[in-house]
């Protein structure tokens, strides 16, 4: 083995390890600032797999889009919308809620797990493909136009749910409690004032 | 012979090349310091620092003494990991861009084809690094310094994107050489400059200097989003910040002002470092002189001017660049 392959092994190993702590700390936190952060040390882990599978492109996208912007993102919205103190909800007491969550976990294990078995894996030296950003590029609007495409339709229809939670829901969904209760209590104290 | 063929030599380059980064990193750091004082003193009509040595020639080095002596203090009750990892993580990304930029002809640690996104992927982990310190603060000057980073950082990536895209088109590559070389007859500042004057104006805010230094507003926000920071943890914070606006001097410079280019020198593919020091610290003198001379803007017209003037102008240009290229 050669020092260059021990460093490589060590670095593989180390991610995996930044993912695997990434994740956990992002499901085990009880501040959701902190939930946020384990998830961008697992991104980052992700993007260190990307690297050590020889794609310097998908690295920089990985830390650019998901570390770089998603994450940044939902900090802005926790800060926006929490205390600092606030805590995570710890026990889902909806039964509903909770069928829901186990049922799409499982299937998106299960979805993962058939394509891993279906797969026939190569190792990292012997895979050539090349994965430079102009091939990728040729084949995101070549080959798999269609589904680069129906990732922008779902990107759309995230922006315009977005928009609609925003001006308050289709039916009113978000109502405002304490802007309410402001608006209440300074005409009860209006009140006061004129009787 | 059998430690030469263990230590693998790009390895041993590599590490020589950190070093060397991280000490010049220091150096800029002080310089800057330095001219930022001299000159603010100069503007407002004052000698500035006249105490320490020669015309205070010492003042940095005696501060950074003061800075490192200090102690850290951790306010109560805030989040002790997260209050101490900030700092380090507004420092680690600014090294890596360095890395990556030519200096001269053959004074490059590494070229990489994909420099640039590079450059402006290690930018956007920076904010991350305001982020986690401003909210692990546990301050309310903190928190809305950082979280007008953020909203600052969001609004003026896509700008600073899009105008390097124009270039890109122009030269059809990422690597920050190739494009250098390819400014060997005319500049790209005279064939793109709508997008030079959009990439400064952008530049500016996101390295948070003013007029756009809204995240660390004294005379709002106390000092914003290191309010907290003491000592070294705060000379971190600024020593990142004086290098985010070299590494933005210097990406001005490759894709804009011919990096390396200029008159003819002896020895030239290393000597040319003497041009590209001379036009980023040009940039720098400039964007010193903003600082001293224009008022802060307010947050609605520092997000409106990104929203509605610079992405607009900016996507313009890179149509009518693509349209161009395309003829």
């Amino acid at each position: 083995m050669t020092f260059y392959q021990i460093i490589a092994e060590g670095l593989f190993f180390a991610f995996v390890i930044l993912v695997i702590l990434g994740s956990l700390i992002t499901i085990r936190a009880k501040i959701l600032m902190q939930t946020v952060l384990g998830l961008a040390v697992a991104f980052l882990g992700v993007a260190g797999i990307y690297f050590y599978l020889g794609s310097m492109f998908l690295t920089l996208m990985q830390i650019l889009v998901y570390v770089g912007a998603i994450c940044i993102v939902l900090i802005f919205g926790i800060m926006v919308g929490y205390t600092p103190t606030e805590v995570a909800e710890k026990a889902i007491k909806d039964w509903r809620n909770k069928f829901l969550a186990v049922l799409s976990a499982v299937t998106a294990f299960l979805l993962i797990l058939a394509c891993v078995l279906k797969t026939d894996w190569i190792p990292a030296v012997a895979d050539d493909r090349n994965f430079s950003a102009a091939h990728l590029g040729q084949e995101f609007l070549y080959t798999y136009c269609l589904a680069f495409e129906l990732i922008s339709v779902i990107l759309l229809i995230a922006i315009i749910g977005a928009i609609i939670l925003a001006r308050g829901g289709a039916g009113g969904m978000i109502t405002d409690p304490p802007a309410g209760k402001e608006v209440a209590a300074v005409q009860e104290e209006k009140g006061e004032a004129s009787t | 012979m059998e430690t030469i063929s263990i230590l693998p030599p790009e390895l041993i380059r590599m590490v020589i090349a950190v070093i060397i980064i991280i000490s010049f990193l220091f150096l800029n750091a002080i310089m800057m310091g330095y001219a930022e004082r001299k000159i603010a003193g100069h503007v407002q009509r004052r000698p500035g620092p006249m105490e320490v040595g020669s015309h205070g020639i010492l003042q940095m080095i005696v501060d950074g003494v003061k800075l490192v002596g200090k102690e850290l203090l951790i306010p109560f009750n805030v989040d002790r990991t997260l209050f101490r990892v900030a700092p380090l993580l507004s420092f680690t990304p600014v090294i890596l861009p360095l890395l990556v930029i030519p200096f001269s002809e053959k004074l490059q640690a590494r070229d990489l084809n994909l420099g640039l996104i590079f450059i402006v992927t290690m930018g956007s982990v920076n904010v991350m690094a305001l982020l986690v310190g401003g909210w692990g603060s546990n301050n309310k000057y903190s928190m809305f310094g950082a979280m007008r980073a953020v909203a600052q950082s969001i609004a003026y990536e896509i700008p600073i994107l899009l105008s390097l895209l124009a270039v890109v088109l122009m030269c059809n590559t990422f690597s920050l050489k190739e494009i250098v070389a390819a400014q060997q007859n005319i500049w790209f500042v005279f064939l793109q400059p709508v997008a030079f004057l959009i990439y400064v104006v952008a530049g500016l805010a996101e390295t948070n200097r003013n007029p756009f230094d809204l995240p660390e507003a004294e005379s709002e926000l106390t000092a914003g989003f290191h309010t907290e920071y003491s000592g070294m943890g705060f000379s971190l914070f600024f020593i990142g910040e004086y290098t985010n606006m070299f590494i933005v001097a210097s990406v001005a410079t490759v894709l804009f002002l011919g990096g390396w280019h200029g008159p003819h020198l002896p020895y030239g593919e290393y000597l040319g470092v003497v041009w590209f020091f001379l036009k980023v610290y040009l940039l720098l003198f400039l964007m010193i002189m903003v600082r001293w001379t224009y008022p802060r803007v307010r947050f609605d017209q520092l997000l409106n001017f990104a929203w509605k003037y610079l992405v607009p102008f900016s996507l313009v240009n890179l149509l009518i660049t693509a349209v161009l290229v395309k003829l």
